[in-house]
């Protein structure tokens, strides 16, 4: 990377159904804590990206056009980025992009969902001819690739449990996480009500409303902040067509460059040793063996394993969504950015009870019928400085 | 700054209603005419990005199927705006900045004719609280924002409807036109009011369309274009939401866009030979001709929206047909501006100049 790029700026709202604020206040409150972690007042910001799922989620058409106040955006440019799921990481990136090709010092990425001023499953249940008229919602897409990984590996079915307990375990740190459940067990999760087989209600996300900020600027400016930068070793983007006949969906490949991508740019030759935590985009539990196969950090078919052995949990060598991850909180429109951002409040060390020993980390995000992903690496040295 | 410059442009025919043709069957023919003028394979393109609206689609993820006519595989590099695909462009330019690759694809997909009732579309797109459950009709803060263009002297009714005849005379030129041919003002005058002092022909009749620019950087884009439509300046920017606290008859989000792409380019408005404005209503190429200083430039040589407006992709079209009148050399410097939202309350400049 031509320049040096680094996150100096994180806020984030608690994660919860938030009926006593509107959206333009809760898209505030992630604002005012960036810009106060950046020490940065509005006059400082060049540019606005906002991250949204579909509209149709919550009702307000093009929002970046009533948020305009509340995120501080009248007079700059602001650019309202829809991919999926996938969105917040992308916003990050577009965000990135406009600091590394020079157009902009400070950029600020906002994003947020408040599904509980919509119905969420109706929104995804689209009509004929598009999806079957099921009312099945994301669960119902999911639920066979899940099966057709548990063939292909032959992982047993309590590694989806475990993962619900480890990640509601982690939850019980973060103030911000959705869902705290601190005496959840495995058995709990195992009768909780089947969904989709094999998805049981315990192993989904609950339907979240929330919002993330994150200020980005140039290595001018990371380099005087109060608190330590996350500068950024590598980011990507890939997107690949949903359906067609022989599309792996269980691995698939815009994954696999997306990552290969972003490890590139960091020099990381093998991930699983050179990254420290991953923050990942695990909507459902049986996601955490198959995106650490996807991008690299388990081998195929092994990621079950690391599961097994406990190399995920919080204490482990390898700790996936210590912030208690999208099964502990899922406003959509902001789940990728919150990704991003908790990878780079780890690598600042800024993470609070739920810090591990992280020196470099991934934000993950991904979407559509995981057709769309988004990765980047962040790290608490400057790149190419003990690398 | 890397020199980026439109190398090809195609549009679908603005139709009232096109339901014959899905959202990728819409955008596959426009894509390979676009590709096929640029003279590159579809593997030769290092980013694509677009900008449509689930909103006019009635569903979720709608763009998602326009992916099929891209051919997202192998794997591709690919973002999208949720709004006018003028952002995209924006999008496209500040990728190609990175030096991470020579050629960008965008385009651009609109269905106005979807929705069966504007009327509960449009106002989606304001303060959920305090605005839209006055429920606006479509047209209803255009027509405010008209009322005082011409209390402030901007424009009159009849200086409206001769703008309107004015678009769809220069609109008989283009094939690709939703409505054209040569009025008269008088007679325009004679219609009824849809949201006074609007009338029917005063507001960009919506239709459906798609659009694709490819653009190419460098000496990629002087390979692929005789006379390459060079992107000097690309600027956007927000104006406040509430109607009720802006002067509609001023767009300091225009002008300010406008500033800062003239930085970036080294010419001003008062220099462009030719503009493209993204007038939803014909009141406001007043409130824009205004605002940016034009200076003598012929607006809206293809007709502009009042002769077709796709919905989201009205404002890509306005850079494409900028583009166009370079790459054919009749105008030497021209501007296109996009917009987004209720009266101009989001603009883009976008300036262009070909080879002196």
């Amino acid at each position: 990377m031509s320049r040096g790029i680094a996150v100096t700026g994180v806020g984030q709202s608690k994660q919860a159904k938030r009926r006593e604020v509107s959206i333009g206040a809760m898209v505030r409150e992630a604002v005012t804590e960036a810009m106060a972690d950046a020490e940065l007042t509005f006059a400082d910001i060049d540019a606005v990206v906002l991250s949204k799922t579909p509209d149709l989620f919550d009702g307000v058409m093009n929002p970046e056009l009533y948020l305009a106040d509340a995120m501080g955006a009248v007079g700059l440019p602001v650019t309202r980025v829809f991919t999926g799921g996938s969105v917040g990481g992308h916003a990050a990136i577009f965000g990135a992009h406009l600091v590394q090709a020079g157009l902009a010092e400070r950029v600020l990425v906002v994003a947020y969902s408040k599904e509980s001023e919509g119905n969420f499953t109706w929104a995804l249940s689209r009509g004929l001819p598009f999806s079957a008229p099921l009312g099945a919602g994301a669960g119902g897409h999911f639920a066979p690739v899940i099966r057709e990984y548990i063939r292909r590996s032959g992982a047993p079915e309590h590694i989806g449990w475990q993962v619900a307990v480890n990640h509601r375990l982690n939850a019980v740190r973060n103030p911000y996480a959705h869902v705290h459940r601190p005496d959840i067990t495995v058995e709990e999760v195992r009768d909780s009500r089947m969904l989709w087989d094999p998805i049981r209600y315990l192993e989904s996300c609950p339907s979240s409303d929330g919002s993330c900020a994150i200020v980005v600027t140039g290595e001018e400016h990371a380099g005087h902040t109060p608190r330590p930068p996350a500068w950024i070793h590598g980011m990507a983007w890939r997107t690949e067509t949903g359906h067609f006949a022989g599309r792996d969906e269980v691995n698939p490949k815009a994954g696999q460059e997306c990552a290969a991508d972003a490890y590139r740019q960091a020099g990381i030759d093998d991930p699983p040793a050179q990254v420290d935590v991953a923050e990942l985009y695990i909507p459902y539990s049986w996601y955490e063996p198959i995106w650490l196969e996807n991008i690299g950090l388990a081998a195929e078919g092994g990621g079950w394993k690391l599961v097994e052995d406990g190399r995920t949990t919080f204490d482990g060598d390898l700790p996936v969504n210590p912030s208690g991850g999208v099964l502990s909180g899922n406003p959509t429109g902001a789940t990728g950015l919150l990704r991003f951002a908790e990878a780079a409040l780890q690598v600042r060390g800024l993470a609070g009870e739920h810090q591990v020993d992280a020196r470099r980390a991934i934000g993950h995000a991904m979407g559509g019928a995981s057709q769309f992903h988004a990765l980047w690496v962040v790290g608490s040295d400057k790149p190419g400085v003990n690398t | 700054m890397r020199d980026v410059a439109v190398v090809a442009f195609a549009q679908s025919p603005c139709q009232v209603a096109n339901r014959r043709d899905d959202m990728a069957d819409i955008l596959l023919p426009v894509i390979r005419e676009a590709v096929e003028t640029a003279g590159i394979d579809r593997d030769d393109v290092d980013f694509v990005v677009s900008g449509s609206h689930d909103f006019y689609e009635g569903r979720t993820f709608s763009y998602i199927d326009s992916l099929d006519a891209v051919g997202a595989w192998p794997p591709i590099s690919e973002s999208h705006v949720e709004s006018d695909a003028a952002w995209a462009l924006a999008e496209a330019w500040s990728w190609l900045q990175l030096g991470e690759g020579d050629i960008a694809l965008v385009y651009g997909i609109g269905r106005g004719s979807l929705p069966t009732d504007l009327d509960q579309v449009v106002p989606a797109q304001l303060d959920p609280y305090f605005l839209a459950p006055l429920a606006p009709h479509r047209d209803a803060i255009a027509g405010l924002q008209a009322h005082a263009a011409i209390e402030a002297g901007l424009t009159s009714e009849q200086g409206m409807a001769e703008v309107v005849a004015r678009c769809l005379n220069a609109a008989t030129d283009n094939p690709l036109a939703q409505r054209s041919g040569h009025v008269d003002v008088a007679r325009l005058l004679d219609a009824p009011y849809v949201s006074s002092p609007l009338r029917e022909h005063d507001v960009a009749p919506v239709g459906d369309a798609a659009a694709v620019v490819v653009l190419a950087a460098d000496d990629a884009a002087r390979r692929l274009a005789e006379r390459p439509a060079w992107v000097r300046g690309v600027d956007h920017r927000m104006d406040t939401h509430y109607p009720g606290v802006r002067d509609l008859t001023e767009s300091p989000s225009t002008q300010r866009a406008a500033g800062r792409a003239a930085e970036q380019a080294g010419f001003s408005m008062s220099d462009v030979d030719i503009a493209e404005l993204h007038t939803e209503y014909s009141h406001q190429e007043a409130v824009l001709t205004n605002a940016l200083g034009l200076n003598g430039a012929v607006v809206n040589p293809s007709g502009g929206p009042l002769a077709g407006r796709p919905v989201t992709a009205t404002g890509l079209i306005r850079m494409g047909e900028a583009a166009r009148r370079i790459r054919d050399g009749k105008a030497d410097r021209a501007l296109a501006h996009a917009t987004s939202g209720q009266a101009l309350q989001q603009n883009l400049i976008c300036l262009l100049e070909g080879d002196g």
